[in-house]
């Protein structure tokens, strides 16, 4: 077991047909996942490399019997790509795409309440289930399969701790990448929660960043919700308030969303935080070894 | 992307909210021309993209024109928070019954848009907050069903506003500050004070509002708003570069591939007892030229005494940022010392490829953790 893509993703990529969801398409086909379409409106009937394309994302469902959707269009059309995986009845969408406007987030996150999609991203480096299924852009070579579950807002910074992780002996169920942005379609409660569900996962790692509250959410929910042990890692300490630091939702506005509030929070309700990646990587061996 | 008080008037103006007459100035001159303009008794307001302009003597008010040009004389060159004040407001003076706030955020907890407001205006709302949570209104919308008459009275009402004809005005304001703050795609529209005159007529006295920079491309009037001037001289070469660059005050600089790890690269730092100089993020290319782009960027600043690469490759190739070193060497003569540290996408050919270069100041370290402390140390001398 792992969660969000395993072996049953049957994974229809929107904009397969450009660059970058060419690259990282035939990448996640040659990591075993099951890539069964494309979708670039016009160019229904060619194909990439063996993997059909469709004009839309109804047509490719009906033909292939897809079940998640990954988003490369750009950002101008990436709320669009996401109302149509919506309508053709997908259940997991990951949109990588950067640069989405938030007041489109606020209305798609509304739409989906309800529906019962999980929506990853935008922003996102996607999900990855070593030795199962990547969806997305996370390069699965410096993962290997095990125990951990990672959930972070950044891509890099996921790499980073999972590198210190593999480095230590430590493997991963499922590393989640939730995305950048202000409003993101899954929050660290929902991921955590799948993870607290899924039995391949006994240890999770959360890597938050500065900005917003959802550290803080997460923190009510490890305590209440969770019986797994939680590692976090928060980065942003030295952030300047009033500056984005490079994620449109990683800025810190009045007194809130600091990175000491956040490991305050965590730590009042005994996770624990570690000062650096390669400390946190430490902390969760120390609990593999407890 | 924050627009000055007189922009975000303008934009008001053009949703319909009322505000009063004003011009812009940038010399004591045209202040006094305006004023005369004008007629009457003016404000002169400091544009500054801070608050505390006020306690900082930056508004003041002006009876005669030649008042307003020796007002404007000292407010512009003026500090206000690390802001110099380039550019003055000139407005016609209101008089004041009473001061109301009303704003419309970006709730991301939430995530829907969250109307506030309270009758005790014109001071901070986050006291306001602590100390009368009670008079302070919220109201949040769903962004599916929009603004209706309802969210305005419930405002109007819940906040206690008795008089008809302001009950009228105020819930007017509400539907077009909504339209404001979708329209524009802003993050925040504020007005504090939001003012009642003798006459009994509502007005905006003050605009705060801030736009989504994810949304400007389908705004061009508005990203065409954005000062190049007030920003700090290297983040604007760094925008005109396409480098994403925040600037500290520390004499590390700090370059990174992708936000959080940047960020956290940044912490590290100074965990390790140094001061980052900057953040500046590769992003997720990061080509040759971009590497070059960004170490122009960063060796303008005077204070770095170090450089200190940290790459995590996954899209970006290591083997690229190598190259973009070696090629900035070349070009820009750099005699500062460069720690890197590669890891990820052909990380073992980046390696060599600084390996055989054999460029004196470029200092290989295996782990972010040891590439930190060597970069500290080097800064120190």
């Amino acid at each position: 077991m792992a969660i969000l893509v395993d072996t049953g993703t049957r994974l229809v990529v929107q904009g397969l047909t450009g660059s970058e969801g060419r690259f990282h398409g035939l990448r996640n086909r040659s990591h075993g996942t099951q890539v069964v379409a494309g979708v670039t409106p016009g160019k229904g009937g060619q194909d990439v490399e063996g993997i059909p394309v469709f004009d839309s994302v109804a047509g490719a469902v009906a033909e292939t019997g897809a079940n998640t959707a990954m988003i490369f269009v750009p950002a101008p059309f990436a709320a669009d790509a996401m109302y149509e995986a919506i309508d053709a009845g997908i259940g997991t969408i990951v949109c990588i795409t950067e640069g989405v406007p938030a007041h489109e987030m606020l209305r798609i996150h509304a739409f989906l309440r309800g529906r019962g999609v999980t929506l990853i991203g935008p922003n996102c480096p996607g999900a990855l289930s070593p030795g199962r299924a990547n969806v997305g852009i996370i390069p699965a070579e410096i993962f290997r399969e095990g125990s951990v579950g990672l959930v972070s807002r950044s891509g890099t910074l996921t790499y980073q701790i999972g590198h210190e992780l593999t480095q230590l002996g430590l493997g991963n169920s499922t590393i989640v990448g939730i995305g950048g942005d202000p409003v993101v379609g899954s929050s660290f409660v929902d991921v955590l929660a799948r993870f607290e569900a899924d039995p391949q996962t006994e240890q999770v790692v959360m890597v938050g960043e500065i900005g917003g509250d959802e550290e803080e959410k997460a923190a009510a929910f490890i305590e209440s919700e969770m019986t797994k042990p939680v590692v976090a890692y928060i980065a942003g300490f030295t952030a300047p308030p009033g500056k984005t630091m490079g994620h449109a939702g990683a800025i810190i506005s009045g007194s809130e969303g600091t990175a000491q509030a956040k490991k305050d929070a965590l730590e009042a309700r005994g996770i624990r935080v570690g000062t650096t990646p390669t400390e946190t990587a430490e902390l969760v061996l120390q609990l593999v070894s407890a | 992307m924050d627009l000055y008080e007189y922009q975000g008037k303008e934009l008001f103006g053009r949703y319909g909210i009322p505000v009063s007459e004003g011009r812009l100035a940038t010399s004591a001159q045209e202040a006094r021309a305006a004023a005369a303009e004008l007629g009457g008794t003016v404000v002169v307001k400091a544009q500054v993209l801070t608050g505390g302009r006020g306690k900082a003597g930056g508004i003041k008010l002006a009876e005669t024109p030649e008042d307003a040009e020796a007002h404007a004389g000292e407010i512009l060159g003026m500090d206000i928070r690390g802001h110099t004040v380039t550019k003055v407001w000139v407005e016609t003076a209101s008089d004041i019954e009473r001061e109301y706030y009303l704003s419309l955020t970006f709730d991301r907890s939430a995530k829907q848009p969250l109307f506030m407001i309270t009758t005790q205006g014109g001071v901070d709302i986050e006291e306001v907050a602590a100390t009368s949570p009670d008079a302070l209104v919220r109201l949040h919308v769903d962004p599916l069903e929009g603004c209706h008459p309802w969210h305005a009275r419930r405002l109007v009402y819940g906040a206690g506003i008795e008089d008809p004809s302001e009950q009228k005005q105020v819930a007017a304001i509400v539907a077009k500050l909504y339209d404001t703050f979708t329209g524009s795609e802003a993050m925040l529209c504020e007005i504090n004070p939001l003012i009642v005159t003798p006459d009994g007529e509502v007005r905006a006295l003050d605009a705060k509002v801030t736009i989504d920079d994810n949304a400007l491309f389908r705004h061009p009037d508005l990203a065409e708003l954005r000062d190049v001037d007030a920003a700090d001289p290297l983040e604007a070469l760094a925008r005109e570069k396409g480098v994403t660059y925040v600037r500290l005050d520390g004499d590390v600089g700090v370059l990174g591939n992708g936000a959080g790890l940047t960020m956290s690269t940044v912490d590290v730092v100074t965990f390790v007892g140094g001061r980052p100089a900057d953040f500046c993020d590769l992003g997720g290319g990061g080509d040759a030229q971009g590497v070059v782009d960004a170490l122009e960027v960063i060796t303008r600043d005077p204070q770095v005494r170090s450089i200190y690469f940290n790459i995590f490759g996954g899209i970006t190739r290591c083997d690229e940022v190598a190259r973009g070193i070696l090629q900035a060497l070349e070009q820009m003569g750099i005699e500062l010392p460069i720690v890197v540290r590669l890891d990820g996408t052909n990380a073992e050919e980046g390696r060599r490829l600084l390996g055989e270069s054999g460029a004196a100041n470029v200092h290989p370290e295996a782990t972010m953790l040891d590439g930190a402390r060597r970069a500290v140390e080097l800064a120190a001398g």
